[in-house]
């Protein structure tokens, strides 16, 4: 296998990259000049041991040796090397960087780059950062030891059932997501990046290569020679664009390719040469390679694995929506290709391709391309609400997809269903009972649809089954990553006092905005007049 | 936690002198250093002069810029008449004390391992701009200091060079707690407190946090109409007061 577990070196499996001169090897003078303050690293701390005691860590196991690092598991204890847990603290781990001779840009800038980003990030699908060491002494970084291997063994299973796939992609989509909201590309999504909690979350590890949005870029300027691992890297990447989400996407494709069929797309090249060819020459279509590979994961996957950013899936969130509901997927001429582009096509992307520099001014920063590829969600009652609510609705939506050409947008209604007995919808009745609220759903998203020109899957649309609406919504809403719910309220009714409102509850817990819309009632009178406040009443 | 404010370039601006301060008390300040010009192109040098002066008499670092020199000096017949018009204005407007104490400042000062200085670090009286990557490696190599701030550019900016002898940039994004490990070499250009330039009106400071390592760009917004008023009245340049509005 060629995925074995690696720290950062510039072009993946390249022993030649290190030694290629790319890395100013007149830099140890530079430094010398500048007095006391160049790093005495490696050579000045001992190996560490079991037992070691660091920075009030005591390393009690080495889990694993790599070329650039070694990962041991800690605990804390105090001055007298007794146990002091932290309470509420995980298992921990600690990484250390392999530094040889004490100058190995890969490993040290790396290293300070991981330095930088891991203390910004929070939430479910990172380690949690504990502490740092200082790099003067000891470099180290702490973190959440998270239990059981990556993904990586699972590529020698390869091909995986396309549940599990599917399962994959959503999960790690998932993951991407929370992390680009976060200002923060990974740059570096492979199978041994890529681990799992006990609730099925994944965790994406290793932000030794990654960028983020609001830090300096210290790789930047670092190296001459494309940053990532060989066949994961996204072609922009092959390019030196470090700022776009959509590459990690790419590389998500790459791992879900590899799933799907055993092979690599782009297998595993080892020279920036070979590393451009993917500019140019498009993978063989997965149906070509497994029989059993419906049109729509092909779809999923070519869709991923576009050369342009601008063609791929615009943010993480659209497509673990897709994987959600393949049903939904538009398939387009990705997804009927059973062989490679034409010689004459690849020949004319390969002259387009030759010494093009990608549009550096042009590029998007992660933080526009997430804001302009918002998932809308309108959650409509088709079989309950006004005619007038819903051509208010309906208006509404258009305006707000209109502003956002790239959003997406999913219509969304709820078939109430009883509590306990479920089973009565499995049978003719509650099929059609379905079926009838997708044809009212699609009918009422109609005139946007064609007044929009929404194309190429922006358009899907989602009958829920549940007892409770505003629980289906803001569940669908979480599920998805949806950014905006439009959705009618009740008014003032009989029905509303007596089922309680969808509305408020959705806005009351939703994590996203919610936007409530009513149709205008002109005979409306309010129950009371609203008193105008006065600046005596605030002090009153 | 130690918390130094960093403000720079005040050019005789009080009301974005005032936010600045209310602001960075706010957010905790503890020391303060003033990286210089803090009279030149607005209409209260004397207010500003006197703030600073009770600053510093309080333990604050203060550096002399070229608009401090130029008002100690006075006009000199090379100059364009608006600037020999502003610096004759200016001077008139301080007292032989305020005179005294911008007279008075060093071109640079260095603490712990932080180097202050208003233009850079390898001829702080020769007033050049570092305007770019290269300057930024030359004013790093001229000091031991693992932290340089320097004013005299009016946009912020952050420099860094790395052991392995790589220099880069970074346009900050303000509100963002940005690390700065000492294990690289960092030049903090905070921003024009008085007259910001990169198009956004509000005033420009730095908190740099040494004990966290870290610096963070503050935008206060100020009331820069107030301020372009008052240069009008003095009769200062027009362009002087209209491009507080625009940032420019």
């Amino acid at each position: 296998m060629n995925d074995r577990p690696r720290a950062k070196a510039p072009v993946a499996q390249s022993g030649t990259a290190r030694s290629s001169g790319a890395f100013d090897s007149g830099a140890g003078s530079r430094m010398k000049r500048s007095g006391e303050w160049k790093y005495d690293i490696g050579g000045m701390a001992p190996p560490l041991e079991r037992g070691a005691i660091v920075d009030g860590f005591l390393l009690e196991k080495r889990l694993h040796q790599g070329g650039m690092a070694s990962m041991w598991r800690v605990s804390r204890v105090d001055a007298e090397g007794k146990p002091a847990p932290v309470e509420g603290e995980p298992p921990l781990i600690m990484k250390v960087p392999r530094i040889k001779g004490g100058e190995d840009p890969a490993t040290i800038v790396g290293y300070e780059v991981e330095q930088m980003i891991m203390p910004a990030l929070t939430g479910h699908h990172v380690p949690r950062y504990i502490a740092r060491g200082d790099f003067t002494r000891q470099p180290f970084i702490v973190m959440e030891h998270i239990a059981g291997d990556t993904l990586r063994p699972r590529l020698a299973e390869a091909p995986l059932a396309l549940d599990e796939i599917t399962e994959i992609g959503i999960k790690v989509a998932n993951a991407l997501h929370d992390l680009h909201r976060q200002h923060v590309v990974h740059l570096d999504v492979k199978p041994s990046n890529i681990m799992f909690r006990p609730d099925g979350a994944a965790v994406l590890v290793d932000y030794g290569l990654s960028r983020h949005e609001h830090l300096p870029d210290l790789l930047e300027e670092e190296f001459s020679l494309p940053m990532g691992t060989g066949p994961y890297m996204s072609p922009e990447q092959v390019q030196f664009i470090r700022n776009d989400p959509r590459s990690d996407l790419f590389a998500l494709g790459v791992m879900l390719y590899h799933f799907t069929t055993g092979e690599r797309p782009f297998g595993a090249p080892t020279s920036v040469r070979g590393l451009r060819k993917r500019l140019w020459i498009d993978p063989v279509p997965p149906r070509a390679l497994r029989k059993d590979c419906p049109p729509w994961l092909q779809e999923v996957i070519l869709k991923c694995l576009e050369v342009q950013p601008d063609k791929r899936y615009q943010t993480a969130a659209q497509l673990a929506l897709d994987l959600q509901q393949p049903d939904q997927i538009v398939l387009t001429r990705r997804a009927e290709r059973m062989a490679r582009s034409s010689q004459w096509t690849r020949l004319k992307r390969w002259f387009f391709a030759l010494g093009a520099e990608p549009a550096e001014a042009a590029a998007p920063s992660a933080t526009e391309v997430l804001n302009r590829s918002n998932i809308i969600m309108a959650a409509v009652d088709v079989d309950n609400a006004s005619p007038e609510l819903l051509e208010q609705l309906r208006e509404t939506v258009r305006r707000i997809v209109l502003t956002e050409p790239g959003a997406r947008l999913a219509c969304v209604s709820v078939m109430r269903i009883a509590r306990i007995g479920t089973d009565a919808l499995t049978d003719h009745t509650g099929k059609s009972l379905h079926v009838k609220q997708l044809v009212g759903l699609k009918h009422w998203a109609r005139p946007i649809s064609k007044s929009l020109n929404l194309e190429d899957g922006r358009l899907t649309f989602h009958v829920l089954e549940a007892p409770d609406p505003a629980d289906a919504l803001v569940d669908f809403a979480r599920r998805n990553q949806v950014d905006h719910i439009v959705m009618g309220a009740r008014g003032v009714s009989a029905l509303r006092r007596y089922l309680g409102s969808v509305s408020s509850t959705v806005v009351a817990e939703s994590l996203c905005t919610v936007t409530v819309v009513r149709a205008s009632a002109p005979d409306a009178v309010p129950a009371e007049p609203v008193k105008q406040a006065t600046p005596s009443d605030g002090i009153s | 936690m130690t918390k130094i404010a960093v403000v720079t370039d005040l050019h005789a601006n009080r009301e974005a002198v005032e936010a600045v301060f209310a602001h960075a008390r706010a957010q905790g300040a503890t020391e303060w250093a003033f990286l210089g010009d803090f009279v030149g192109y607005g209409a209260d040098p004397a207010w500003v002069v006197d703030q600073v002066r009770e600053m510093v008499e309080a333990g604050a670092v203060a550096v002399c810029g070229n608009h401090d020199e130029a008002a100690v000096i006075g006009s000199t017949p090379q100059m364009r008449p608006e600037a020999r018009m502003v610096i004759d204005w200016t001077r008139a407007q301080l007292d032989p004390g305020q005179l005294d104490f911008l007279a008075a400042l060093p071109f640079q000062v260095q603490r712990d391992d932080v180097l202050y200085v208003h233009a850079n670090a390898f001829a702080p009286s020769q007033w050049e701009y570092v305007q770019g990557r290269a300057d930024a490696v030359r004013s790093i190599h001229a000091t031991s200091c693992h932290y340089t701030f320097c004013g005299h550019v009016h946009e912020p900016r952050l420099y860094h060079l790395g052991a392995t002898g790589k220099a880069g940039d970074f346009s900050p994004t303000p509100e963002v707690a940005i690390p700065l490990p000492g294990y690289r070499q960092w030049l903090v250009i905070p921003g024009s407190a008085g007259q910001p330039r990169d198009g956004n009106p509000a005033a420009c400071y730095a908190m740099f946090e040494p004990d966290a390592q870290r610096i963070t760009y503050h935008r206060v917004p100020y009331d820069h109409e107030s301020a372009a008023a008052k240069i009008r009245a003095a009769g200062l340049p027009e362009r002087l007061a209209a491009r507080l509005a625009e940032g420019v």
